[in-house]
């Protein structure tokens, strides 16, 4: 039995496989036509001035930096963190970020590097990205990155055992990490590219706010579809109904593929279009990216000196 | 007056049709169908309906209309209408330096000789085109057959030139210089970047052409502002590009105002040199150059005195786009 979440209205749906299925595929389906002419409907509004200048603040400020690569080093890392406590140094108006996002062996450097200044490190855990090893490994993984002062985790889901049907499997896996985390927010990232359907990435949502998620995240940043304006709006739609129904605030991260400032107002707009202004804040929706918030420091300078900015102006990562 | 290149179009069209064994090459004129812009065709022997073109703007490859949506319309020098082109706003103007600021590493890192082939392809092809562009040119600027068929056959000279300068420029603006020490001291020069042209007002083609070609053979990419009033050629110039071995987005077309497309462009921060030469009104050229010293841009600017676009060109607008690097290197005994 899942330890987490007796009070909630939905309790019962997690005690047994069954439950838990009769619930998720009780969950309306999705229109999809609907779903992305909404989405690609919301992403026309025509965003200036100063609700321009103050969405790209916003933007900047729920930014998770991100670097998930291979090649990774400490000074790599560190950089980043630099970068995101003064994103342009030129300018110290500038909002820092929300997180610094890095694989779990490099917290202890990014923790170092980040004090003093508010923002949170952000581990990737439970063998990102596959997220294929045995449970064991995952929460050693999970506690590993705690230990080392990771302020929030970011968990992938087993979509193996998601798309075979096997949902309490999954369900227990993110209260287990949940478990492990402790004082650390958990994000659950669902890698929508992998789940196939709108349905799917529906019942997913919900089944990681069941399980205890403080967030939900779609994608690794790995796979071709990241995220999009569509399946964003889905998940917003699900935070939106999850709280409605339980009285528990869910946030929303959306990560790969996001490179504009001009997508990155989109998405904002979908956010207080759908969940509300409630969500509009880096407590409650953050942005996965790495290259994202050199253009929007880009769009920011013109709207201060009125002159087209270019790459020369601001770091190379 | 009618549009030049729907005329052309179906000229030829009616010639095979009517007469398969004309000689194509012939440079007989058709006299024009139609007398404006709204009048139909006579539907002699099955003549196709003349299709209008719509003149586009040129940005990384691809043929857009502005961003804007606006159009204005160009006419010959006695006001007849000929066509309607792109009225580029800035944030056109804005992806144009996007696109020519992401070609830039291609075609710099190309090697010079192989500049000079694409480019001397890009005179190739314009040839091939003659008579569209000696239609468009006559009437952009009120010129004779004769004079426009001049001033085509030498802007096809003008570019296979500066074609062959791509791999000879290094030979006169570099340099082996003596230093006081056991190294080798060498200079070279290398393209600046990104350079925005303001295409002369009054020669469409030649003048065009003799701006552009040697930002290009340089080895940079280019934002050209076509001539306000004559922009139709310049645009007809992006089609052969598009077609020719030119990498997308190292030349960019953008026709609309002058004035108001030259400020952004001289502010741009991305933007690394910029050519004057149609910035007509002395106001403007100043007040352009003044913007563009924020970034320490180069200046190219305009002549004092009309220029003859005829004239032997020299290699002074070859060289105002490139920057000298100096390298030192040990001798290594």
């Amino acid at each position: 039995m899942p330890s987490t979440a007796p009070a909630l209205p939905l309790a019962d749906v997690t005690v047994s496989d069954a439950a838990l299925r009769r619930f998720l595929h009780g969950l309306p389906g999705v229109d999809a036509v609907g779903l992305e002419s909404r989405a690609a409907a919301l992403g026309t509004r025509s965003i200036k001035t100063t609700a321009k200048s103050y969405a790209i603040d916003l933007a900047i400020s729920m930014i998770d930096l991100t670097t998930l690569e291979g090649s990774d080093t400490p000074g790599k890392v560190r950089s980043l963190c630099a970068k995101g406590a003064a994103p342009d140094p030129s300018d110290r108006s500038v909002p820092a970020v929300a997180a610094i996002c890095v694989y779990s062996d490099m917290v202890r450097e990014a923790k170092e590097a980040l004090r003093g200044t508010g923002i949170a490190v952000a581990s990737v855990a439970t063998a990102f990205p596959a997220g294929r090893a045995a449970r064991s490994v995952k929460l050693a993984d999970t506690r590993e990155a705690v230990a080392a002062g990771a302020d929030e985790v970011d968990m992938v889901i087993d979509r193996g055992a998601f798309l075979s049907g096997r949902y309490l499997q999954v369900f227990e896996e993110i209260t287990a990490v949940k478990a492990a985390c402790g004082e650390a927010h958990l994000k659950v990232i669902l890698e929508n590219g992998e789940l196939a359907t709108y349905d799917a990435i529906r019942r997913a949502s919900w089944l990681a706010m069941l399980a205890g998620a403080d967030f939900i995240k779609t994608s690794t940043g790995k796979v071709a579809v990241n995220a999009t304006p569509a399946n964003t709006l889905l998940m917003l739609e699900a935070v939106r109904d999850f709280r409605a129904t339980t009285g528990r605030q869910v946030g929303v991260k959306p990560a790969g593929g996001i490179r504009t400032a001009k997508d990155a107002l989109k998405y904002l707009v979908l956010v207080n279009e759908t969940a509300g202004d409630d969500w509009l804040d880096p407590a409650w929706f953050r942005f996965g990216a790495s290259s994202l918030l050199n253009d929007l420091l880009m769009q920011r300078q013109k709207l201060t000196t009125g002159r087209y900015s270019g790459p020369d102006y601001v770091t190379v990562d | 007056m009618s549009d030049p290149m729907s005329d052309s179009m179906s000229d030829s069209m009616s010639d095979s049709m009517s007469d398969p064994m004309s000689d194509p090459t012939s440079e007989q004129p058709h006299t024009p169908e139609r007398t404006d812009g709204s009048a139909m065709p006579k539907p002699e022997h099955a003549t196709p309906l003349a299709v209008l073109k719509t003149y586009k703007l040129f940005i990384g490859g691809a043929f857009p209309r502005s961003e804007s949506g606006r159009v204005y319309e160009v006419t010959d020098p006695q006001g007849n209408w000929l066509a309607n082109a792109p009225l580029a706003s800035r944030k056109d103007a804005r992806d144009a330096v996007a696109a020519a600021r992401k070609a830039f590493p291609r075609w710099s890192g190309a090697t010079a000789y192989n500049r000079g082939q694409v480019l001397y392809r890009v005179a190739e092809l314009l040839q091939g085109r003659r008579d569209q562009f000696r239609a468009e040119v006559a009437a952009a600027e009120g010129l004779s057959k004769a004079q426009a068929r001049a001033a085509v056959e030498a802007a096809v000279d003008r570019w296979v030139w500066y074609a062959g300068w791509t791999d000879k420029v290094t030979q006169i603006a570099g340099s082996s210089n003596p230093v006081a020490g056991p190294y080798f001291n060498l200079s070279s020069p290398e393209p600046t970047g990104v350079v925005a042209v303001l295409a002369p007002q009054d020669s469409s083609l030649l003048g065009l052409v003799s701006v552009l070609a040697p930002v290009l053979a340089g080895g940079n990419t280019a934002v050209l502002v076509a001539g306000e009033r004559t922009p139709l050629p310049a645009l007809s110039l992006a089609e052969v590009l598009a077609t020719s071995d030119v990498p997308a987005g190292v030349v960019n077309v953008l026709s609309g105002r002058t004035a108001e497309l030259g400020p952004p462009l001289a502010a741009h921060q991305d933007v690394n040199a910029i050519d004057l030469t149609g910035a007509a009104d002395p106001a403007l050229a100043a007040e352009l150059e003044a913007t563009a010293a924020e970034n320490l841009k180069r200046v190219r600017r305009p002549a004092v005195d009309a220029e003859d676009w005829t004239a032997d060109p020299g290699t002074s607008r070859l060289l105002a786009f490139l920057e000298t690097k100096t390298v030192w290197h040990p001798m290594g005994v």
